[in-house]
Order: structure tokens, then sequence, then C-alpha cells
């Protein structure tokens, strides 16, 4: 093993890590967009270059979109509720 | 459940996942010593065989080709129905007349954001088309590419805080991609039968490894997919943000 995938793999572990230990949603969106893109670099040091590159389109473009348009849909309704009140 | 009974179960199930990982782990080949056939076979026949460069994309799309069709209608079957749930609730909501006016497209977002994400969707646009395209030579192809064409509207939709643009909407480009993609994949998999071959062989001309038109039907099923992808990643966000708009649904 390279020093280079070592220091990856600690990378993916601290940021996957700092993922589950965050509270706030938005937060942990962004944090999540993050740990997608150490992910896409420790499959593109590990010689998977198609993989990394589905590991951004996927990790960091098209979840954190869908998660952060869900977390507006549910302020929204709860905004909506609080009025009706 | 109570407390103590939630983290007897936990510790039980932890000590029993643990076991299996170690036992799993143990068994794993030494890191850099990869064992598999099929990849080593794979890496020295498909540039001979598929005239692709990149054997990834000839696997996806030629050697195991049925699997990709079904990862392909697994995309197609969860944004339908995510589209039909959204659209029931927005057509429920809009029976209502008070809700005629509808919120404004752009609510006053910097207008420096919106420049700049108005002027990245050509660019974007492009390096997509260049992903699903090149799937065949280099990393990449229809799954990525798709993703990639559909950050396009992400990113407008985000830096505008606005609606897909009228134009995309009424005529039913999204809706057009996506289907366009689907069936393409069936179509070309169906000609090879024609072909005189099984479904889904690689019945085309194979062309030089190396030139952008090569690889058979490695390539027009890559985009194909990158068609579908992008028009059923792009409707779904585009679902989505119509319906932040509409005012009231779903309370």
């Amino acid at each position: 093993m390279t020093a280079l995938q070592a220091v990856i793999l600690i990378i993916v572990a601290a940021s996957g890590t700092a993922v589950a230990l965050t509270r706030d949603p938005t937060r942990q969106v962004i944090l999540t967009g993050l740990f997608g893109l150490a992910l896409a670099v420790l499959f593109f040091v590990f010689q998977a270059p198609d993989v990394a590159l589905s590991q951004i389109v996927v990790g960091s473009v098209a979840l954190p979109a869908m998660v952060l348009l869900t977390l507006r849909e549910l302020r929204r309704r709860a905004s909506e509720r609080e009025d009706a009140e | 459940m109570r407390r103590r009974a939630r983290t007897a179960l936990f510790l039980v199930a932890a000590v029993v996942l643990a076991a299996v990982l170690v036992d799993g782990l143990a068994g794993l080949p030494a890191f850099g010593h990869f064992h598999g056939v099929d990849g080593r076979t794979l890496d020295h026949v498909t540039v001979r065989q598929r005239h692709a460069t990149d054997v990834v994309t000839a696997v996806n799309f030629d050697y195991r080709g049925l699997d990709t069709m079904g990862e392909e209608f697994i995309l197609f079957a969860s944004s339908v129905g995510l589209v039909v749930l959204l659209r029931e609730q927005r057509a429920d909501r809009q029976q209502c007349p008070d809700d005629a006016g509808g919120a404004s497209g752009d609510d006053g977002r910097d207008p420096l954001l919106a420049l700049v994400g108005r002027w990245s969707v050509a660019p974007i646009i492009v390096l997509g088309v260049y992903v699903v395209t090149h799937g065949q030579l280099t990393p990449g192809g229809g799954f990525q590419g798709g993703v990639v064409l559909a950050s396009a509207l992400i990113t407008l939709l985000i830096t505008t805080g606005g609606r897909t643009p009228r134009t995309i909407r009424r005529h039913g480009a999204l809706e057009a991609l996506e289907g366009i993609g689907a069936g393409g994949y069936v179509v070309i998999g169906v000609a090879g039968i024609f072909a005189g071959l099984q479904f889904l062989s690689n019945f085309l001309p194979l062309g030089t490894a190396g030139a952008l038109f090569s690889s058979g039907t490695v390539i027009s099923l890559s985009t194909v997919v990158g068609l579908e992808v992008a028009g059923a990643i792009a409707l779904i966000v585009a679902e989505f943000a119509e319906h932040g708009q509409t005012p009231g649904v779903g309370s």
C-alpha cells in the first residue's frame, strides 16, 4: 500500500465519521457531499476511475441535491402547519 | 422496547456481526492480489473482441448488457413513480381557486450567482455529452455522463431559485428524453435478433479501436442510457422544484 492510499483511507474514515456525528441535516448533506468526493478520490487512487466517476456524480451531485430538495419540502410543510395553527 | 432490552439486542447483534466480519475479512486475498479469473480474461480479450479501450464500459454495455438494462429500468420506474405521485398531489391542490397565481419564478436570489449559473449550463452540457460519448474509450459512459447532463438543470435551479424553463416543461423534453433512452436500449437489443444474433448481441460494425465511433453497440447503448439517465434525474429534480413552487401542496 502506498502512502497516498493510506492517507486517502484515513480521510475517508474521518469524513465518514464526521457525517455520522453531525446532527443538523443541512450540515450533514454538505458533509455527505465531501465524504462522497473523498470516496471518489479513494476509488481513483485504487485504480478504478470508472467507479470514481460514478461516485462523483452520484455522491456529490445527485444524492445531496435530492436530500436538500426533500429537506426544503419538509420545512415548507412545517411552516405551513404553523401558519394554519 | 425498554432501553436495557434494546441495548442487550444491540450487543448480541454487534457480536454476531463482528464475528462474521472478522471471518469474512480473514478469508480475503492479500492487499493488491486480485484472484478474479473473469477480470483478468476480460482485460486481455476486450480490446480485440469489442474494439473498446475502456473494459468497464464494454462489460457494462456488452458482456452483461442485460443487467444494465435492468438497472436502467429501475431508474426509469422509480422516476416515473415519483413524478406520478408528485403530479397527483399538485393536481389535487390546484383545484382550489386561490392558488391560481402561484409563486414567481425568480424570488430575488443573488443576480451574480444566477448569472454564473446560467453561464455554466453550456459547459456542463458539453462535458456531459463528452463523458457519454467517450465511454468506450476512457472512463465514463451513459450513467455518469447522464447525471452530468442533468446537473446542468440542477445548477440552473439552485442558482436562480426558480422553476424549470417553460420551453422545457411545455414540450415535455425531459419525459421524451427519458422515454427515448429507455426504449432505445430495448430497440437496439431487439435489433440484434433481427440481425440474426441474440438479444443485445453486438451486431454493429466495430470500427477501429480507439476511434470515437467504435465498439459497435457499446457506444450506442451507452448513449441511449445517457439520454435516459439525464431525462430521469432532471425530471425528478424539476418535479421537486415545481412542487416547492406550488403553494400549499400536501398540507
